[in-house]
């Protein structure tokens, strides 16, 4: 359970030294418990206190890292059940199963590996592949075949321990995750996971099963594990998610640690893609998927994507002059702001209307048109800095630009700024852009 | 080792709404709907069951839209330039209700009859929504209200710049409202105040608390309805109604789903991709809090029904 202010103020020294900054030792625990200042502020503090606050400020659920060759995937140290109260940090690992039995890895690797999507200027790609042990025998193989094509973490399959070992063994110097312990072997397991240095995954057909296993690998050496709860349907494997990372967020350490899930498992590519969103939006560390398919690919990553934004630090898109629909010297030149929506919104009307257009993005810190003109940051001075900018003169031959009518009040402070071009003013919302260039521009 | 399970404890509940009016209560549908009479967060059937089942509605038009995607031309066909027979469609496709969107060219004529057409097509509970301009909603939804008196109609969209006439027609003659706000938790309540200070039964209020497409401020829309439903539960009476939202609407417009050709190769192949830009979005939203969800595509309609099916079998 995480600490409240009097608690930690109790394992303080309590002399108000103030040499933390604080005015008194209260006001030091208080922003402790906010975790808005770490505890080596207080050169005073004692061991045991510092083992204890240690303790209860260590992240409720572990932070788990695979490496590949020079390619890391982390999952963990969650803070939050809901977005908004916080933030995710760590986004849902999607790596792609390959089965040893199959006479094609080299090249379904190498097509999934160089899979790169660009989603608000961000590049997208794969995180990484899990390698399953169909045929035992060609597993060391097929790890090495992957391993050929790609440079990213790999996920190993294998209910046997020696299999899984001599797989481990063609990846030294990697942190694979080993899929995975059960309770029938999972001495051997950790075994195995110890020697190789790796994490491992332990699935469990209740709660009770995973926290039991957790606590008896962790005690065999082994402390990065992952958990693999499963669940039959939908709702049920919502609902164990659910309670793992609320038992976490509680400070429950035997089931603080990341979820792996396997919708691939599923049965249908329709099923597989309707649980790989849920794994996404409810909790998941690592999803491993049997088909790579770049439609599906792409929509996980913009989901994916959209929950893990910080609520805090919306999307923003880089400031600049936008193309749309192969516009012309004499196509007109509409002005919003950077906000992601707000972009978006113009975009598509401007897009779905067929016309040539450029967008000019003017820098307004992140913000949707009214609010930023609030707030002042979406004014004449900037909209011209941003024409003169970005070479909005040398592309058009028109001298003009078109301002949105939410601001239609900088019109007269934007003709000083911009001498010579004509200022005209659209609509109020994007939705009605199609209309007003078809008539008016 | 045996864990203890927490579970949330709410004072709160969402309210229960009624959709469409059978002949028993006073209308001619084969049957209505229930949405809400929510407890728990979405789906936590451990702490108690889900009430009710979160319903599928499908959008058509009174008129043949002319700027949707080809690719639902293709699925559609014929039937888009006859509501009646769209409606039918819909229902054989498996929607659990329909949302007839009138249009700017229809009078209040063309709207009764769209609407009496579409009532005598299918037995499943209807919303009508104007086509979004407030001296046209009005004119049309009153007429449609008082020739369909009793039926238990959907009638919308009530904003914050015009509710009043719809509540007010809504009210006279025993439909319901859908309640629509920009991504906001307190707009959201606020026009639940005004809507109920004129004397509205709030049971008879649908929130559309908008969201955006998958890629396109879902995030935003997500996270405003699990802080509306967390508001519901903790017991703030002015949050607490079903909330009804329109992936169809929102993703059918974005560039994934409406263009096949001139697009990067890494968004592949064009009809998966817009199916899943509607299931996904759709999924998601009804696991933040949706009662209602409205699509555009048959085949969508096929897997988010298997989502929700899988969503109430814990």
């Amino acid at each position: 359970m995480a600490l409240s202010g009097i608690q930690i103020y109790k394992m303080l020294p309590q002399t108000n030294c103030k040499e933390c900054g604080f005015p008194t030792c209260l006001a030091f625990a208080m922003k402790l418990a906010a975790k808005q200042v770490e505890l080596s502020g207080c050169p005073y503090v004692s061991a045991e206190s510092k083992a204890k606050l240690a303790e209860s400020s260590a992240p409720p659920v572990r932070l788990i890292t695979l490496k590949g060759i020079g390619i890391d995937v982390k999952a963990g140290n969650e803070v939050c059940l809901y977005r908004h109260e916080k933030t995710f940090y760590n986004k849902s690992g999607l790596f792609v199963r390959i089965k040893s039995s199959q006479t094609d890895i080299a090249a379904q690797v190498a097509r999934a590996d160089a899979y790169k999507v660009t989603y608000v200027g961000i590049d997208f790609t794969v995180d990484g592949f899990a390698v399953e042990a169909d045929d035992p025998s060609k597993f060391a193989e097929a790890i090495k075949a992957v391993r050929a094509a790609t440079k990213r973490p790999l996920i190993l399959i294998s209910s046997d321990p020696a299999v899984l070992s001599a797989g481990a063994a063609v990846l030294p110097g990697e942190t694979p995750l080993l899929c995975g312990a059960t309770s029938a072997n999972w001495e051997a397991m950790a075994e195995v996971a110890k020697t190789a240095k790796a994490a491992l995954a332990i699935s469990g057909d209740s709660l009770d099963e995973l926290a039991d296993l957790t606590e008896k690998i962790k005690a065999k050496g082994v402390e990065d594990l992952v958990l693999a709860p499963g669940g039959k349907t939908m709702g049920g494997s919502l609902i164990l998610a659910t309670q793992i990372r609320r038992l976490a967020l509680k400070n429950f350490r035997a089931l603080g640690y990341p979820m792996l899930t396997m919708p691939g498992n599923a049965g249908s590519p329709e099923r597989e893609s309707l649980l790989a969103a849920q794994a996404i939006t409810k909790y998941a560390g690592f999803v491993v998927l049997d088909k790579f398919s770049p439609e599906l690919m792409y929509a996980l990553l913009v989901l994916r994507e959209n929950i893990y934004t910080d609520p805090q630090k919306p999307i923003q898109v880089t400031p600049g002059l936008f193309d749309i629909n192969n516009p012309k010297p004499e196509s007109p030149v509409l002005v919003t702001t950077n906000f992601s929506i707000t972009y978006f919104s113009v975009a598509n009307e401007v897009e779905g209307s067929g016309l040539p257009a450029r967008l000019l993005v003017v820098d307004a810190d992140g913000m949707s048109v009214l609010t930023a003109w609030a707030a002042g940051k979406f004014d004449a001075e900037r909209i011209a800095k941003a024409v003169k900018a970005f070479g909005v003169e040398a592309k058009t031959n028109k001298k003009q630009i078109v301002i949105p009518g939410h601001v239609a009040v900088l019109s007269g402070e934007l003709e000083e700024e911009l001498p010579g071009w004509e200022i005209r003013v659209g609509p109020r919302e994007a939705v009605d852009l199609p209309a007003f260039m078809k008539k008016a521009l | 080792m045996p864990v203890e399970i927490p579970k949330d404890k709410w004072t709160g509940k969402v309210r229960t709404v009624t959709l469409g009016a059978t002949a028993a209560e006073g209308g001619t549908r084969t049957k209505s709907i229930v949405v809400g009479g929510d407890t728990t967060m979405p789906f936590m059937q451990f702490e108690a069951p889900t009430a009710h089942t979160p319903v599928i509605a499908i959008e058509i038009k009174s008129r043949k839209p002319d700027d949707w995607s080809s690719l639902l031309e293709e699925t559609w066909g014929s039937v888009m330039s006859d509501p009646a027979a769209w409606a039918k469609a819909a229902e054989a496709a498996g929607a659990d209700m329909i949302v007839l969107w009138l249009s700017l060219e229809d009078t209040a004529d063309d709207a009764m009859r769209a609407v009496k057409s579409v009532l005598a097509a299918t037995g499943l509970p209807l919303a009508v929504y104007g086509p979004g301009q407030v001296d046209k909603d009005n004119e049309l939804l009153v007429a449609v209200s008082e020739s369909a008196n009793g039926e238990k109609l959907l009638l919308g969209i009530c904003e914050d710049k015009n509710y009043r006439t719809i509540a007010a027609t809504s009210m006279a003659n025993g439909h319901l409202i859908t309640a629509r706000t920009a991504m906001d938790v307190n707009l959201a309540k606020q026009l639940n105040i005004l809507i109920s200070d004129m004397g509205l039964p709030l049971d008879r209020v649908i929130m559309d608390p908008t969201t955006g497409a998958l890629g396109y401020g879902m995030e935003y829309g997500y996270s405003v309805m699990e802080r509306l439903r967390l508001a519901a539960l903790q017991g703030d009476a002015m949050t607490q109604l079903p909330m009804m939202v329109t992936p169809g609407f929102e993703t059918w417009k974005t560039k994934e789903s409406k263009v096949g050709v001139g697009v990067p190769e890494a968004w592949g192949d064009w009809k998966e991709r817009a199916i899943h830009w509607e299931t996904l979005t759709a999924t998601a939203l009804l696991e933040s809090g949706a009662s209602i969800v409205v699509l555009r595509h048959p085949e969508s309609l096929k897997r988010v029904r298997t989502a929700i099916t899988e969503l109430m079998t814990a």
